[in-house]
């Protein structure tokens, strides 16, 4: 089946996706980012005190288990934390703007506009009785007012087609439960991109797709992002997705990043113990004939807030430090840092 | 109901499985479509062995184990077990309930949400008439304490366990009928990978102890492949690959198995590869063309493709991996 | 703890925990809504008073004094008389009893018929649901009271035909209910999980099926309890239910129907009552859905 889709970028080399990393202000600076869930049970320390950065046209992985915050990182920078929970404390800045004390109205123009978020099952994030073609063009009628619907739609067909999706005109008629997963998931980013947005957050954007359309979706996320030159905040629990996307990676454990740098430094030379026993436990790494790997104990309750190390519990390179304070970010590395106290003195 | 066409040696045998679904609708309620789940598998399972399948949505890997086991009807084909025909009345499987049994893939689902861990596991013991009332307190605790679980969850109810708990629970009631054949179907697929590790050594340690059979249905190739020793690759309803998990993964012969495994993301690869993307959807199997099931993604598509059927053969002979399609000496990857 | 040591004091204590657990899970549920607090007190200071009726009474509810007719709310009749002189708070009182009978019977009539009308149907499906469901149709092709009437009509009045007439209008929606959540919940994992084991039709109706189905069910006739309390009055209005001298508030509110301007408590009262009581089962409803419902219980 030979590819009829006109793509952004004319194919004549194979692209290098090593990020041009600009030591000038990142995009996104993520600062002692707190958010707590203030439920009937108690109070849900889900966030305490996440520091992250993501440079201009890079893109960032987060990664962690489930329950860790990496989305609810995700909804604070785009400020959609419902009650019951709230942004407590810290500072997210974009594009040199603070954006948690700015007013809901701002904040509106920037949701869509210039970050955008794509979740992980996108027939549920669509409108069920919308055309898509309409939908993607309703994106760019909210943040470009001077658009006639007419030129809207062309738009919006434009960006689907350059998502990959075959027989744009017609496809932009159908409703989303008619689609596949994968056609779905294009809409999803086409809508999300038409707006050209200079950070685009994409929560577990595959985890619901089939093996070979990851793949697909993979790649035309790349080359969009490429294209656009954009930033994007890429949250996956799985560190393969991680590894073929991202530049940078930050590994998350129950609400904190316990090691951040670049992806080829983190995945092969990890240096904090959670990193280090979370690759250990995949079967990749494993031989056939002995027991995976696995991390001892549990993911500790977020009922209490952090005074310790919340890992030191399953730690087997924990002291008692670890178990009365709570560790900072030591470099370990070129742009690689660690949050263990192993690390203290830079070793 | 002959054993005269079984291999003794087999503990399953699947000849030629079809699993069709009708689709029906008009005032008549006629036979508009129909889905052709499971479209001729025959394989293999030797006592003790792990055969893993792999395929993605739509390849009918879920519903064959759900055909083994009487959840689904078997439309036409044979299934010897332990060299006895197999014959599923509706929804009532021709018991061999201790001997052949299913794990879901979704814990939040597979266990009653009334039930207490005791009744779910114990049930069992009480349908077949192996245990009396009184018993079930000590037998089920016996076989928690095999799955990693307690005295203290024996009352529990399950909304009161984690996702991997429950699988716990849920291998529990299998294994209290001392089954031979265990066939799990996505078992960890909805579970953390560190909860993943702890559940296929669990996995791994009982079936050393009760010398079980393994059928292990999975997306996930990593896993697949650390679990099993031979390894079977579905599409659209089709056998289309089999043969020894080392081989396979080294040396695919089949077109869609190379596609499959260089799609797969690894912290291996990195950002920046060539590989062979597979272009367009995954059909459905929902009145498939005549021909072979993969020809309208194949790279290498010929006209004979789309006429006859390629059927499983062996590479070479002798050799214990088998290939379904007509240029399975051309794949050379 | 191993199986070998596991004694029956020690299973018996943990049984115990578990129930004590599902009660404090069921409190918790049930103190957080102060509405639900507010119907579930209604309704069981009905059952109390319904419990110690004579004792709480001033008068005998069949006396009829005719020196007293019509008399206004007073120290003497706390409620007033009616027009042939009888206390109307004892009547009240009493007559509560009457409406709790009732409301409880016909429940424990049309819920287990709906009930098992409900799963077989949902569960079989095929002809059976086609028949049962058909003939559950014509039935819910009228409004509840007026088959209620028509039936109560046909058969003799009285007390005990009015009861089996609302019965009879009754059941119909719950086993439409019933059979809705059968038909959500009967190919799921877990009943098929169980299929594996070797259970068969009628294990899984009673026992897999059957639970699932309850809660709702029961928060489905506690909300109708008001309605079927307020079709057994209006069978009571219309002299088709309790006879008199019966103290029922549907047939004290018909006697004091001519007098309702100037001697509005023979009417009125017996009214508030009613809607006393039917709010109170209205409430309680609500709050028993949150309380039983499985979802709520993992929060």
């Amino acid at each position: 089946m030979t590819e009829t889709v006109p793509s952004l970028i004319p194919k004549s080399e194979p692209i290098d996706y090593s990020s041009t990393n600009n030591e000038s202000q990142p995009l996104l600076t993520i600062r002692d980012l707190r958010v707590h869930f203030y439920t009937l049970r108690g109070t849900v320390y889900a966030l305490e005190g996440v520091n992250l950065d993501v440079q201009k046209e890079e893109t960032m992985g987060i990664v962690g288990e489930t329950g860790c915050g990496k989305s609810i990182t995700a909804r604070a920078v785009l400020r959609l934390i419902d009650p019951p929970g709230k942004i407590v404390s810290g500072t997210v800045e974009f594009d040199g703007q603070e954006l948690l004390n700015l007013h809901p109205k701002e904040m509106r123009r920037i949701r869509g506009k210039r970050i955008s978020m794509i979740m992980q099952e996108p027939r549920m994030s669509l409108n069920p009785v919308i055309r898509v073609g309409n939908q993607v063009a309703e994106t760019l009628l909210i943040h470009e007012s001077d658009l006639s619907p007419s030129a809207a739609r062309k738009k919006a067909e434009e960006m689907l087609q350059s998502v990959g999706i075959p027989d744009a005109g017609k496809m932009s008629k159908r409703y989303p439960h008619e689609l596949s997963g994968g056609m779905a998931q294009r809409v999803m980013i086409a809508m999300m991109l038409v707006t050209r947005p200079k950070l685009l957050i994409a929560d577990e954007p595959t985890s619901a797709l089939d093996v070979t359309i990851q793949a697909q979706i993979i790649d035309l996320m790349n080359d969009l992002v490429h294209e656009l030159q954009s930033s994007v905040m890429m949250i996956s629990h799985d560190l393969g997705v991680v590894a073929e996307t991202c530049d940078r990676v930050a590994v998350m454990y129950a609400g904190s990043v316990v090691e951040q740098g670049r992806v080829e430094d983190v995945l092969h030379n990890p240096r904090h113990p959670y990193t280090k026993g979370l690759l250990r436990t995949l079967p990749d790494n494993a031989s056939e004939n002995e027991d995976l790997y696995s991390i001892k104990g549990n993911v500790p309750s977020l009922f209490m807030p952090q005074q310790q190390c919340r890992f030191a519990p399953r730690c087997e390179f924990s002291q008692e430090r670890c178990f009365q304070e709570i560790p900072g970010s030591y470099q370990v590395g070129n742009n690689h840092s660690a949050a263990c106290f192993l690390h203290e003195n830079g070793i | 109901m002959s054993s005269v066409d079984s291999n003794p040696s087999s503990l399953l045998e699947v000849k030629d499985l079809h699993v069709y679904f009708p689709i029906r609708g008009g005032v008549m309620r006629r036979q508009l479509h129909t889905v052709k789940a499971v479209s001729g598998v025959s394989l293999n399972l030797a006592q003790g062995e792990v055969l893993g399948l792999v395929g993605e949505s739509g390849c009918g890997k879920t519903t064959l184990g759900r055909a083994l086991v009487g959840l689904a009807p078997m439309t036409s084909g044979r299934v010897f077990f332990n060299a006895k025909e197999l014959h599923h009345q509706n929804g009532k499987s021709s018991n061999h309930a201790m001997k052949m049994q299913l794990i879901f893939q979704d814990p939040y689902s597979s266990l009653h949400p009334r039930k207490q861990v005791r009744d779910l596991v114990g049930e069992g013991l009480l349908i077949n008439g192996l245990a009396r009332v009184e018993e079930l307190d000590e037998k089920v605790l016996d076989i928690l304490e095999k799955v990693g679980l307690g005295v203290d969850h024996l009352y529990r109810y399950p909304h009161e366990f984690s996702g991997g708990q429950r699988q716990r629970i849920s291998l529990a009631r299998a294994l209290i009928l001392k089954p031979e054949l265990i066939i799990l179907d996505e078992p960890t697929s909805a579970l953390d990978v560190s909860v993943q590790a702890q559940i296929l050594n669990m996995l791994k340690g009982l079936q050393k102890e009760y010398n079980l059979t393994y059928l292990f249905i999975s997306h996930d190739l990593s896993v697949v492949r650390y679990m099993s020793r031979r390894i079977g690759v579905m599409y659209l309803g089709n056998l289309v690959e089999i043969g020894p998990t080392r081989s396979v993964f080294e040396n695919p012969k089949h077109p869609y198995t190379h596609s499959l495994l260089s799609a797969l993301p690894s912290i291996k690869k990195g950002k920046r590869k060539e590989r062979m993307i597979l272009k367009g959807d995954p059909p459905t199997p929902i009145d498939p063309p005549p021909g072979c099931p993969f020809a309208d993604r194949c790279s290498n598509t010929q006209e004979k493709c789309r006429i006859e059927k390629p059927v499983l053969e062996p590479l070479k002979k002798e050799s214990s991996q088998l290939v379904a399609c007509f240029f399975q000496n051309e794949n050379v990857h | 703890m191993t199986a070998q040591n596991l004694t029956t004091v020690e299973v018996r204590m943990l049984r115990a925990e578990s129930r004590k657990r599902a009660l404090q899970d069921s409190w918790t549920l049930w103190k957080r809504n102060p509405v639900t607090i507010a119907g579930t007190l209604i309704i069981l200071s009905l059952i109390l008073i319904a419990m110690v009726a004579p004792w709480l009474a001033t008068h005998d509810p069949f006396d009829q004094i005719l020196a007293d007719r019509l008399f206004p709310p007073s120290l003497d009749y706390w409620f007033g008389t009616d027009n042939l002189g009888r206390d109307i708070y004892s009547r009240v009182i009493h007559g509560s009893r009457l409406t709790l009978m009732i409301a409880f019977v016909v429940a424990l009539i049309s819920g287990p018929i709906g009930l098992v009308v409900g799963v077989l149907s949902g569960y079989l499906g095929g002809m059976v649901d086609e028949v049962l469901m058909r003939l559950s149709d014509i039935f819910l092709a009228f409004p509840k009271l007026i088959l209620a009437i028509a039936f109560a009509a046909a058969l003799e009045p009285g007390l005990t035909n009015a009861i089996i007439a609302i019965s009879i209008a009754n059941w119909p929606s719950y086993a439409r209910l019933v059979r809705a959540e059968t038909l959500a919940v009967r190919n799921s994992d877990y009943i098929d999980a169980v299929r594996i084991l070797g259970a068969g039709h009628l294990r899984i109706m009673i026992y897999h099926l059957t639970p699932m189905c309850l809660s709702t069910l029961i928060v489905r006739v506690s909300l109708d309890m008001g309605t079927i309390i307020l079709i057994a009055a209006g069978l009571g209005f219309l002299g088709l239910g309790a006879q008199p001298p019966a103290p029922e508030w549907g047939l004290m509110v018909s006697d004091g129907r001519n007098y309702l301007v100037d001697q509005w408590w023979v009417s009125t009262i017996p009214g508030i009552a009613i809607l006393v009581v039917v709010l109170g089962f209205n409430l309680v409803g609500d709050g028993l859905r949150d309380i039983l419902d499985p979802h709520q219980r993992q929060s």
